[in-house]
């Protein structure tokens, strides 16, 4: 059952909480306490990050089953179980969690300077929450773990955040519950339906196409405000311009993906009528999302908002490909979740460089940063790059299969994807523009230092991914390709089997 | 006679009177040595009740099962720990008076035998004997002019209450021939013959009990009372009694008159119903931070009854498991609230808590995991006291009280959240350090609740085994 001997992914889950653990008892003067905070807090994520590699490495690409499995029973009575395993679906998103964890405890270093061990504490708790969530094999411990990266999330941004931090975090926690304590409702009814709440056993359950309606709109409420969609998606743009940049990456980084994991785990295996049925629904959405937050993203004077509208945008393409419900879509909106969460992530790595030292997000507030920083307006441009999609780099395979695979559903769908992209070059090369080439605007900004050592490191493992991902996509693919036509075939079966009874 | 099925109750009521007796001879203050012979009680209590056989007494007015010792636990629980909360809180506001522990053990008396009455004469009696002990301890703070307030409020509105019961269990009484509750359920065929003064009779009951646990439409006392009180007193009436009461309910309603569950099952719903959107949106203007605990417990309430509404097993035993969960974490933040003193003055504002997470990070984590196990966040042990009322609520097909549950828990989300924000986000002066007796309390109860989902089982099985006992 297990392929690494050994409970991997309880390790991985709960091996931050015990570095978050062994935070809490550090002891000393604050300057001892908060240096010590951070070298345990980059030490476990790491060591957690290396774990995870034993995934990539150890992970059989050829069949669309869970792996890794591990099962505890815990309630048996109401067959509520422990239950830990990842198929080609989850697995990437895994790694990407324990990846830009460390990265983001690097990008915190100097950055955060008050306190510093909550901080590190909340991180790691986040770590633990993400990676759980993506390996739960339970509704309820999913919910469980869905849930909690509210509590770490909401003290991110409310104690370490900007200005309307208060506001911005009420307003991240209240959507978010609101959806998701409606979706709490399908899965009890899924649970006592099944009698289980074991998801692969959930998979079994044949529901009736008008409960499954029913169920779809209680989890789309949860996903929808996760993913975000339009028109739910505005808590997006306060959260991240409030949050420090490192809750801004884990945000565009991880949290929006687990909308999408969602509709992926349980909306398209479950309910495929529904999901039939909703489709031109989501479409609607998506392409309203696309187009509409690109013309948005155009309009804003603050980078870190830019960036954020952006991101709607591209999670839009990203739901665009899963309710495509052919093979191409979904194999590219999960690598364009996998992309953007590298893009994204770094794009806001790139704000955090600027605010660090100027303390302004306001595009206006600079220019000619290139004359100043070369190799961070190299790097900056490789990540803009990446999320105009253009070839070769990550944003490119993604965005490129779901428009294929949603010219197979509806070519207009297609259009407004295609529409997304033109737009996205539009806003990213003018924030790029305005930023880092026209002359300096301003004397001050001539003092500004060049990307640190510390900021190299940061930023190294997402420079080659993105590169990685744009170049040589087939590793990355190859992991969910069992998966995804596994879960195109379930689809079409389902699908077959009322007219068949019908004729 | 099985007298000794009484003994745990027994044990109380001499302990009571003996430190009653005792107390007043020497002339120095005598509270500490009878607050601690009262624990000392309690817990002897706690143990005869888990030793006690089952069975009936007095000629079936009274009965011991696996029912009633879950609730008695948790009544006992409540009971010290609303003691331990007091104890430093008197000492400081110069209440320290032995009279105080005296009074918190009969009302304990009176709960436990609210708890195992079988008779609707044993329900009226344990029930004033609670409420007798209870007017007298919210006014214990007999200089204030706001406590004697709430006693006088709390006295008047609860006699209204006894006389409800009353007439409602005379009717009952005349329609079925009996005060036994068994004798009640054999009257009781179906729910078409029922005569109708009967379910009226069974209406003016559930009134009654519906004053006690604060359910809309029955709830108006609870604010003013809760603000008015001492706070520690507060802690104990927002948790102990509420649970005797809510156990009391569920006996009622499961035993008597299980047959005419079509007609409580909707009065139920409303109050459920009722109290679910007036607690969450009620609380959220409040400043004063007991008077918004008040809302929020009538809002727990308002979950609670969901289990007892949707007239399940599996809903009577979320019930259960909801008010053990409730009672412990309700006790830790009531803890933070007896702990608000700046200057050795007692505070109440919401506001008063701002910088504490600054000032005393280890008490404002504490109060965050309340918060936000009382919003029903996972993975804290509030989560999964909603979790088993819902499922019940879906099991049963009651969408109504399904989803109306979870949005007015968003909706309260936002009030539990501004506590969250006002220790972390606002800045404010230290409070004074807080007491050891706090501390332990706040570190039992805190670890209750977060380490709740590790083991879960043993509160499952013992929840399940009193619902056996109920409805078998």
């Amino acid at each position: 059952m297990n392929a690494a001997g050994f409970p991997l992914l309880s390790l991985l889950t709960f091996l931050p909480l015990v570095g978050a653990g062994i935070i809490l008892f550090i002891r000393g003067e604050e300057a001892v306490v908060a240096s010590n905070a951070r070298w345990t807090a980059l030490w476990t994520s790491l060591i957690t990050f290396g774990l995870s590699l034993i995934l990539w490495f150890q992970f059989d690409k050829t069949t669309a089953d869970f792996q890794f499995v591990e099962q505890i029973s815990w309630m048996p009575e109401f067959g509520l179980g422990y239950h830990m395993g990842v198929d080609g679906i989850s697995v990437l998103f895994v790694l990407l969690s324990t990846l830009l964890v460390p990265v983001c405890i690097l990008a915190s270093w100097e950055a955060v300077q008050s306190r510093v061990r909550e901080y590190m504490i909340a991180f790691l708790v986040l770590e633990t929450m993400m990676v759980g969530m993506f390996c739960a094999l339970d509704v309820v411990m999913f919910y469980i773990f869905f849930e909690g990266v509210l509590i770490p999330m909401f003290l991110i941004i409310g104690i370490w955040g900007g200005a309307r931090r208060v506001y911005a975090a009420y307003k991240l926690f209240l959507y978010t519950l609101l959806g998701s304590l409606l979706m709490l409702l399908a899965m009890l009814l899924l649970w006592y339906e099944a009698g289980t709440s074991s998801i692969p056993e959930i998979f079994n359950l044949q529901l009736d196409p008008s409960v499954q309606v029913w169920l779809f709109l209680a989890f789309l409420a949860s996903f929808a405000v996760k993913v975000p969609m339009w028109p739910v998606h505005t808590w997006l743009p306060d959260a991240h311009v409030e949050a420090p940049t490192a809750g801004s990456v884990i945000l565009a980084g991880v949290l929006l993906k687990m909308g999408g994991y969602g509709f992926l785990r349980f909306s398209l295996p479950l309910l495929p009528q529904a999901t039939e049925w909703f489709a031109p629904l989501i479409f609607a959405l998506s392409v309203i999302a696309v187009v509409y937050t690109s013309l948005v993203a155009l309009a804003q004077e603050d980078m870190k908002k830019l960036i954020a509208y952006s991101s709607v945008a591209h999670m839009g393409i990203v739901t665009m490909g899963i309710f495509t419900l052919n093979h191409q879509g979904l194999s590219g909106a999960i690598f364009q979740m996998l992309s953007h969460g590298i893009v994204s992530g770094a794009l806001f790595l790139c704000v955090g460089v600027l605010y660090d030292r100027v303390h302004s997000r306001e595009i206006a507030r600079y220019g000619g940063v290139a004359k100043i920083m070369p190799s961070y307006a190299m790097v900056f441009m490789l990540f803009t790059m990446g999320s105009i999609a253009l070839p070769g780099t990550a944003g490119f395979p993604g965005e490129f299969l779901v428009i294929v695979g949603a010219w197979q559903a509806n070519p207009w769908v297609a259009f407004g994807g295609a529409l997304g992209m033109i737009l996205g070059a539009g806003y990213m090369l003018y924030l790029y523009r305005r930023v880092v080439f026209s002359r300096i605007s301003r004397e001050d900004l001539k003092a500004l230092l060049d990307l640190s050592p510390r900021e190299y490191v940061t930023f190294a493992p997402l420079i080659l991914l993105t590169l990685w991902m744009g170049i040589y996509p087939s590793s990355f693919l190859s992991f969910f390709e069992a998966s995804v036509a596994a879960l195109v075939t379930r689809h079409e079966a389902a699908m077959a089997l009322p007219r068949l009874a019908g004729m | 006679m099985n007298w000794t099925l009484i003994l745990p109750e027994l044990v109380l009521a001499v302990a009571g009177l003996v430190i009653l007796a005792i107390a007043v001879l020497p002339k120095r203050d005598t509270d500490f040595a009878a607050s601690m012979a009262t624990l000392g009680a309690l817990l002897l209590a706690g143990v005869l009740v888990v030793a006690q056989p089952d069975g009936e007494a007095f000629l079936g007015q009274y009965v011991s099962d696996a029912f009633t010792k879950f609730m008695k636990l948790l009544v006992l629980a409540g009971a010290a720990l609303g003691l331990l909360l007091a104890m430093d809180w008197n000492r400081k506001e110069g209440l320290a008076r032995f009279e105080f522990a005296v009074l918190l053990l009969l009302s304990t008396v009176g709960m436990m035998v609210m708890v195992s009455a079988n008779d609707l004469i044993a329900l009226y009696l344990g029930l004033e004997l609670l409420s007798l002990s209870l007017y007298v301890i919210a006014a214990f703070n007999r200089d204030s002019e706001r406590s004697a307030e709430a006693g006088l409020k709390y006295f008047v509105l609860g006699a209204l209450a006894s006389g409800l019961l009353l007439y409602g269990s005379s009717l009952v009484y005349g329609f079925s021939g009996s005060t036994n509750f068994d004798g009640i359920a054999n009257a009781i065929t179906s729910s078409e013959t029922a005569p109708f003064g009967l379910v009226i009779g069974l209406v003016f009951v559930l009134a009654a009990l519906a004053f006690k646990i604060s359910a809309v439409p029955f709830h108006m006392w609870t604010p003013d009372v809760y603000e008015g009180a001492p706070t520690p007193v507060t802690a104990f009436f927002a948790t102990a009694p509420k649970v005797a009461a809510i156990a009391l309910l569920t006996r009622v309603v499961a035993g008597p008159f299980a047959e005419l569950a079509v007609q409580w099952q909707q009065v139920l719903l409303i109050a459920s119903l009722g109290s679910m959107i007036l607690g969450a949106l009620a609380a959220i203007g409040q400043r004063n931070i007991k008077r918004l605990m008040a809302y929020s417990s009538i809002g727990h309430v308002g979950y609670a009854l969901i289990g007892l509404a949707v007239g399940s097993e599996l809903g009577v035993r979320g019930l259960l498991l909801y008010m053990a969960i409730y009672l412990f974490t309700n006790v830790g933040a009531f803890a933070v609230l007896v702990a608000m003193r700046r200057k050795g003055r007692a505070l109440e504002g919401v506001d008063d808590l701002a910088g504490l997470g600054k000032s005393d990070p280890a008490m404002a984590l504490a109060m965050t995991v309340f918060m936000l196990s009382m919003a029903g966040i996972p993975p804290l042990a509030g989560f999964f006291g909603k979790l088993y009322v819902f499922l019940a609520a879906v099991q049963g097909g009651y969408w109504t009280l399904a989803v109306v549950g979870v949005l007015s828990s968003a909706v309260s989300a936002y009030y539990y959240l501004r506590i969250i924000k006002v220790m972390y986000f606002d800045a404010g002066e230290a409070l004074d350090p807080r007491p050891n007796s706090l501390s332990i309390v706040l570190a039992g109860t805190g670890l209750f609740t977060v380490f709740f989902f590790l083991f879960p089982a043993p509160f499952l099985a013992a929840a399940q085994a009193a619902v056996a006992a109920l409805v078998g």
